[in-house]
């Protein structure tokens, strides 16, 4: 007993009592109607089909001096897998999809960056991440990311905000109820970015995030702040494994 | 996009007339259902509108009241002489009660149509169909619809 | 730019009945919204879809608020016979959006 929680201490990252057992992990997708199901899986009817549309033709289009296209041709083969393993590590640190993209933009384009939850943004978030679409989430906790998965962790379980919940607290211990009549999902990003059917439009983790924050009345943190993207992190590594549905439909 | 706590408010506001930021309206039920009433009888005029034939999909248990897919099907076989000419589609808790009417005609095949609706609150929606013959037939759906536990403008 | 977009099949067998699917981008936003500082939104919703076949009305339908963003409308029709399916959406604000689809029909 005492050498496994050795183990346990020592490695750190690693499932912990209150987290919810692998096999019992379940997408927010069962936790939603028949209905709002059949809108993510009709590709002809999911209505995020227009961010799709937009974020190819970002894809193509010449920003600054280049397109994406230009050094990463053809997105369904060069962006396969890659929604699937972020956030990833840049400079020993982690950063999301968002700021992958508009690091390109700016460094090798020659663009501006799009504003975080910008049309343009979630447009091409959602192409990259469709070509990732059906892939286990490939987060891995190794010596290089295992701190910051630990550090996303933290704050997942850390109380907040006027009502002192942590996410923790609803997410694992709770999932399966109801909270104000609707169910409490595992809370898996699995299927960012979404269309959410309460903003009837597209959005980010970080918004969907932020809505969490402010429901138990916590300010939010920043759009692409450093607790943004760990919180972010640990969440994938949380969803390790699980099928990646973006752009998925989501109440 | 609009709250449903914010909708319902203005819902008040619209039919409590004149009132900035009326009160909730005691008698608001009574008047939505007026209301549905009133739109249903614009479409039927003083025909009867029976039960039955129509088949309307809404699910029972709404996920979100912003986007519900609905579809309304009517047993009909869509021939020349006896076909269904139009389906209306109303809600009883939104601040007006229609939502689509669909104009098929022979030329359909199947007396089907689907949209996603805005449904305000927990109520009625009501599919009623119009026959080539003059009659017209419906169905009724009790629905519940709850708010969103996390919000983005947190609570007015 | 008036974004939609339209399903459906390229060929079908005479007689055989076929669904199509249409989607619309559009806010649809409802005319019942205030601003933070108490001013109305005024409505800018789409009012009205067609759908013609070789410029025959095969279904119509008139939406009102109600309708959900980015509304989507799907319905079925006879394929009678080989040509164009043209669809059209018009709305508040002179929004006008167009799409055709061609089909076979055997």
């Amino acid at each position: 007993m005492k050498a496994a929680a050795l183990l346990f201490a020592a490695y750190g990252a690693c499932l912990q009592a209150g987290d919810i057992p692998l096999a019992e992990r379940r997408s927010g997708y069962e936790f939603m109607g028949r209905e709002t199901r059949a809108m993510q899986d009709d590709d002809a009817t999911n209505p995020a089909l227009f961010a799709l549309m937009d974020g190819e033709a970002l894809w193509n289009r010449k920003e600054g001096e280049r397109s994406c296209a230009s050094c990463h041709g053809d997105a369904a083969q060069t962006m396969k897998g890659v929604a699937a393993r972020y956030p990833a590590l840049a400079g020993g640190k982690p950063i999301n999809l968002e700021q992958r993209i508009n690091a390109c933009r700016t460094e090798h384009q020659r663009a501006p960056a799009f504003a975080y939850e910008s049309k343009e943004l979630l447009a091409l978030t959602a192409y990259v991440g469709r070509q990732s679409r059906g892939m286990p989430i490939a987060i891995e906790a190794n010596t290089a990311t295992r701190a910051h998965i630990e550090a996303g962790r933290a704050l997942y379980e850390r109380r907040e905000g006027q009502l002192n919940l942590s996410c923790s607290q609803c997410h694992d211990d709770n999932w399966g109820r109801l909270l104000a009549g609707s169910p409490i999902p595992q809370g898996h990003a699995t299927g960012y970015p979404i269309y959410r059917l309460e903003w009837q439009g597209m959005g980010s983790l970080e918004r969907r995030l932020r809505n969490c924050m402010i429901g138990v009345r916590a300010e939010p943190y920043a759009y692409g702040s450093p607790e943004m993207v760990e919180l972010e992190l640990y969440l994938m590594w949380r969803a390790r494994g699980m099928k990646l549905e973006t752009p998925a439909v989501r109440p | 996009m609009t709250s449903r706590r914010q909708f319902l408010a203005l819902a008040c506001g619209t039919l409590a007339a004149g009132e900035l930021g009326a009160q909730l309206d005691p008698n608001i039920q009574a008047k939505r259902k007026a209301a549905l009433e009133a739109a249903i009888s614009k479409v039927v005029g003083d025909a009867p509108v029976r039960q039955g034939k129509v088949k309307l999909d809404v699910p029972p248990l709404i996920d979100n009241g912003n986007t519900v897919p609905i579809t309304v099907t009517v047993d009909s076989p869509m021939s020349a002489s006896d076909h269904v000419k139009a389906i209306h589609l109303f809600t009883e808790k939104n601040p007006q009660p229609y939502v689509i009417t669909a104009h098929l005609g022979p030329r359909a095949g199947r007396a089907t149509v689907s949209t996603r609706a805005r449904i305000a609150d927990t109520g009625r929606v009501v599919a009623v169909a119009e026959l080539s013959d003059g009659t017209y037939w419906s169905d009724t759906v009790s629905v519940v619809v709850t708010l969103s536990a996390c919000l983005e403008d947190g609570l007015i | 730019m008036a974004r939609v977009a339209v399903t459906v099949p390229a060929s079908a067998k005479r007689g055989e009945i076929i669904e199509i699917k249409t989607l619309a981008q559009h806010e649809m936003e409802t005319g019942f919204r205030h601003t933070q500082t108490g001013e109305l939104i005024p409505r800018d919703i789409i009012t009205e879809f067609v759908c013609r076949y070789n410029g025959v009305e095969v279904f119509r339908a008139e939406l009102r608020q109600a309708v959900a963003a980015n509304p989507l409308i799907a319905f079925t029709t006879v394929a009678t016979e080989s040509g164009t399916l043209e669809f059209t959406w018009t709305g508040d604000n002179g929004y006008l959006a167009n799409q055709k689809a061609e089909i076979k029909v055997v």
